[in-house]
């Protein structure tokens, strides 16, 4: 887990993939925010927006998940959801549980939480 | 400003029956709300392996990228790499019923990773830390930013074969300086039912912080 390059193919293909664009709206998307495809590839569509449909089209996937399996960092999956979210060909649904400091997972939350661990 | 032109092959399952990327266990689709936990350690303690004792899909890793100034793209892309800092970390996921799916992050906890800490913790329940009776001092910055974030987390001490006798719980506790309320566990990060058994006592604490006698119902 030591810091090291990008593992994948070329360095530049990040700066391609985005279109070298560094925006992050870093708000409008949680590692877990799930995703789900609209509607099918267009034709022309730049290769990673493919796959990404691709990946979500029967159920939903969360962004953490389409990182992984497009090896591309999370930042930049990112900027490719709002590209097709901007367009409708994604829709994606919140974690509506989420915490903060001032807010806590609420009691029915947690005890639903433990009702799923101890059925595992 | 395509990278590739769009003729890949379909995804695997494609067509067929539907097959999520993770292959053999795709989510729900009523799935609407997904929950996190964090599982912090120092090298070699044991995360990734307590990721795959619990999770319904085999442990999948990824990466994310920091430069100097912060999560800019266009100074990766120029990556001359002294600028760039990429965190590995790996994840599973347990579907908790028809709606809700938890998610378990396993993340360094050297100091030289906290950028990736804030996107973890973000919305978390909680978090689990692994401490290494041989190491704790690997402990010492994970719990030192859990307290700055206020996140709420219990201790799962992971027991390895070593010389010399094991410290007990109570001097483990001494030794990382933890208040009376944080539960303090013995775990076997390769064993399912003891990495279950961690993050139900996480649940339970945070029930409890949230209601002191939020539990004492079911407890009877
Ligand atoms: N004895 C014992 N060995 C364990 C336990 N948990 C993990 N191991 C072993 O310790 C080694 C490291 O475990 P990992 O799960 O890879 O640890 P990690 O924290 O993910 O490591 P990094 O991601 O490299 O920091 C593996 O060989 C595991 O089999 C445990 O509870 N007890
Ligand atoms: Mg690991």
């Amino acid at each position: 887990m030591n810091p090291r390059p990008l593992d994948f193919d070329d360095p530049d293909r990040l700066y391609t993939v985005t279109g070298g664009r560094s925006r992050v709206d870093d708000d409008a998307l949680d590692l877990v925010t799930l995703v789900v495809a609209e509607n099918d590839p267009a034709p022309g569509m730049q290769s990673e927006h493919v796959a990404i449909l691709r990946l979500c089209r029967h159920e939903p996937v969360a962004v953490v998940e389409l990182s992984s399996h497009l090896r591309l960092p999370v930042s930049v999956v990112k900027i490719l959801l709002l590209d097709l979210r901007d367009t409708g060909h994604i829709t994606v649904r919140h974690p509506t549980s989420a915490t903060t400091v001032n807010h806590p997972a609420d009691l029915e939350t947690l005890k639903q939480v433990l009702v799923g661990l101890e059925a595992l | 400003m395509d990278s590739k032109p769009s003729d890949q092959p379909a995804a695997p399952g494609a067509g067929g029956a539907p097959a999520g990327p993770a292959g053999e266990v795709p989510l729900r689709r009523t799935v609407r709300d997904a929950l996190k936990i964090v599982i912090v350690g120092g090298f070699g303690v044991g995360k990734t392996t307590m990721v795959g004792s619990v999770s319904e899909i085999r442990p999948l890793s990824t990466e994310e990228v920091m430069t100097e100034v912060g999560v800019g793209i266009d100074d990766v892309a120029r990556v001359s790499d002294k600028r760039t800092t990429t965190v590995a970390f790996d994840f599973g996921r347990i579907s908790l019923d028809d709606h809700r799916v938890l998610y378990l992050f396993g993340a360094p906890g050297q100091q030289r990773f906290w950028f990736i800490w804030d996107q973890l913790f973000s919305g978390s329940l909680g978090a689990v830390v692994m401490v290494d009776t041989r190491r704790l001092e690997d402990s010492f910055y994970p719990l030192d930013r859990l307290e700055h974030h206020r996140m709420p987390f219990v201790v799962a001490v992971n027991r390895f074969d070593g010389p010399g006798p094991q410290p007990s719980l109570e001097r483990v506790r001494d030794a990382l300086s933890l208040p009376g309320n944080v539960p303090l566990v013995d775990c076997d990060a390769r064993l399912r039912e003891s990495c279950k058994g961690v993050l139900i006592t996480l649940v339970r604490h945070l029930a409890t912080l949230h209601d002191p006698t939020a539990l004492q119902e079911a407890a009877q």
